[in-house]
């Protein structure tokens, strides 16, 4: 069944609000990015590239706090690992063999998800993957942009407190994921563990020893047949 | 590795994991010790880097004019207030108190 206008419309309004406020998370990216010591140049390549914005913002602060690129990346790769849940549930919206599964690939985001499996009709999510895909991934790279020219303007981002930025925007991001008892204490336990070691390992890694907790609790929870 | 190696090669690993979501055997993905790892590592890991990238600097733990924005924008969360006034309320904040020190 062909989409009415009426639908079309909302959908196409719903995505271009969601791109606006992304485009605000966008901006604060590309100025923490900077402030983090990236270039302009790298800063602008992990949103076209990563876009998966949890990650990068990670990637950056982990490497700006002194971290090695490489437990950056890692923990980029592993916070990117809930986009192949989404993936699964998009499956039926772009999946099939070819071309069309490996560009819609790229734009399997907490956006996009939202978004595509909100519908009924499998056309309807296909506008709605598609329309968000286009209106979050333009304001999301125009507003790294923005973000990084107008901090690399900036002399000395402390002055104006931009270290503060990201710890806030990992807050932010967190806040709404945060639903239960469980989700509490093994958050608490990994943030724990990664103060305790920071002085006794190089940075970066404790991060990484919070992910091996973290992994560790869930399979314990999972044992346990905790709900 | 260089920075541009790190660029490059955790994109590479986040483009494959979305691609594995829409490839890979539903079973695997629907494994429930793997679903369960797959909830519990975003919110940890966003926690833990709230917490390490407020109070260490290098490899020493630190309470400084960041605990105190973290602490504005907990309360700014908590007031369901934007996404940017959250961030923003934190760096005034940090910014405030290093002016006054």
């Amino acid at each position: 069944m062909p989409l009415d206008d009426r639908t079309r419309r909302s959908i196409i309004r719903d995505a271009v609000g969601i791109g606006v406020a992304t485009g605000a998370y966008g901006l604060s990216f590309g100025a923490i990015s900077v402030t983090a010591g990236l270039s302009l140049l790298q800063t602008a390549a992990l949103s076209l590239l990563m876009f998966t914005g949890a990650s990068q913002f990670a990637m950056v602060s982990l490497i700006g706090g002194g971290g090695s690129p490489v437990a950056g990346a890692a923990t980029a790769v592993l916070l990117g690992t809930r986009n192949a849940f989404y993936g699964l549930r998009l499956s039926r919206v772009i999946g099939g063999p070819g071309q069309r599964r490996a560009l819609g690939a790229q734009f399997v985001i907490d956006e996009t998800t939202a978004m595509a499996v909100a519908p009924d009709s499998v056309d309807a999510a296909r506008l709605a993957f598609w329309a968000t895909a286009v209106s979050v991934f333009t304001l999301w790279n125009v507003g790294t942009l923005v973000g990084a020219v107008g901090a690399q303007a900036i002399p000395d981002p402390k002055t104006l407190g931009l270290d503060a930025a990201a710890p806030a925007a990992f807050l932010a991001l967190l806040a709404p994921r945060m639903t239960g008892r469980h989700l509490w204490a093994v958050s608490l336990t990994a943030a724990l563990v990664a103060l305790a070691s920071a002085p006794l390992v190089p940075a970066g890694i404790p991060v990484l020893l919070a992910a091996l907790v973290t992994v560790v609790a869930g399979l314990r929870l999972e044992a346990r047949g905790k709900g | 590795m260089s920075v541009w190696a790190a660029v490059i090669g955790a994109s590479l690993g986040c483009y494959l994991l979305k691609l594995a979501g829409l490839s890979v055997p539903e079973e695997l993905l629907n494994d429930r010790r793997v679903a369960r790892i797959a909830t519990l590592l975003p919110v940890a890991l966003l926690a833990t880097l709230a917490v390490t990238q407020t109070f260490t600097t290098g490899r020493h733990v630190t309470v400084d004019a960041r605990a105190a924005g973290l602490a504005v924008a907990a309360t700014a969360q908590l007031l369901r207030a934007p996404f940017l006034l959250v961030v923003a309320s934190a760096a005034a904040t940090a910014a405030a108190v290093r002016l006054l020190h």
